[in-house]
């Protein structure tokens, strides 16, 4: 069974932080070895492999070892339209549910909450 | 995962919260009263509402079929039955969704979707739920979003991300 909402949890969380933003933006460019991934970041490797990890495990990244060279890409499959169609959903709810709002003020009764 | 591995059906719950500066009597009748909810649910921006039925009781059907966009665009239609109604509380329906194709009509889901209402000071809190089975044949649902795609939306998230920390 697909879990989606861990899936999404997982990938909101990994782009929470900036490196890790800026990695799935160069990556949403094209495929990078690690250590070009690494080149504009004033940091360790390990600490960009740490982070590399996160992305993995949120499934927006996967990467794979050819000889001695660990190539990262993108994966889409992340989020597949499944994903997609259930966030379709809930945003559509949540627009319904925004109108109601405004309908509720519009059709305001004075007398509901006499003060 | 290939797209012949991906689930013919795949299923889905959220939940979302709501407060109201109104009573719950009020939030409960916009649900319950036909034209009210035709007018906050149905007539969304966009939407040409071409039929809508709204027979709000136990073993009641509701929904209807609607146009966003063009006429080159297929019509959607939503087909509700209510469960379990308590006044003030609680509403109960499944529907299906999906749209017409060539005068066929294509299901695309299947949901349970569960509103609670509940007092809170001068106002209402709402809770929906919705669990769903997603299965939508015309391709759209399942297969996987081309990688550029996917990626470009990335970029545009992660941008939007950066802008609003």
């Amino acid at each position: 069974m697909l879990q989606h909402h861990g899936l999404l949890d997982l990938a909101f969380q990994a782009l929470s932080d900036p490196t890790r933003r800026a990695m799935v933006e160069r990556l949403s460019r094209g495929p990078a070895s690690v250590s070009e991934l690494a080149a504009p970041f004033p940091m360790s490797m390990s600490a960009v492999a740490q982070h590399l990890k996160i992305l993995e495990a949120s499934g927006l990244v996967a990467s794979e070892k050819t000889g001695r060279v660990r190539t990262c890409r993108v994966d889409a499959r992340a989020l597949g339209a499944a994903e997609r169609w259930i966030n379709d959903r809930r945003l559509s709810v949540e627009r319904s549910l925004d109108r109601l709002g405004v309908f509720l003020d519009e059709t305001r009764d004075e007398e509901e909450f006499p003060k | 995962m290939t797209p012949a591995d991906q689930p013919a059906v795949a299923h889905g719950t959220f939940r979302i919260e709501r407060r109201y500066d109104a009573s719950p009597a009020r939030v409960f009748r916009a649900w319950s009263d036909p034209v009210a909810f035709r007018r906050w649910f149905a007539e969304a921006p966009g939407a040409t509402i071409q039929e809508w039925t709204h027979d709000f009781r136990v073993g009641g059907q509701g929904g209807g079929l609607y146009r966003f966009g063009g006429p080159d665009v297929d019509p959607g239609f939503n087909d509700t039955r209510f469960l379990d109604i308590v006044e003030g509380r609680r509403i109960i329906l499944s529907y299906v969704m999906g749209h017409e194709r060539g005068g066929e009509r294509r299901r695309d889901s299947a949901s349970l979707a569960t509103i609670e209402l509940a007092p809170d000071g001068r106002g209402t809190r709402l809770f929906y739920t919705e669990e769903g089975a997603y299965f939508g044949d015309d391709g759209a649902a399942h297969i996987p979003l081309r990688e550029e795609g996917c990626a470009e939306m990335l970029g545009n998230l992660a941008r939007e991300l950066e802008m609003n920390p």
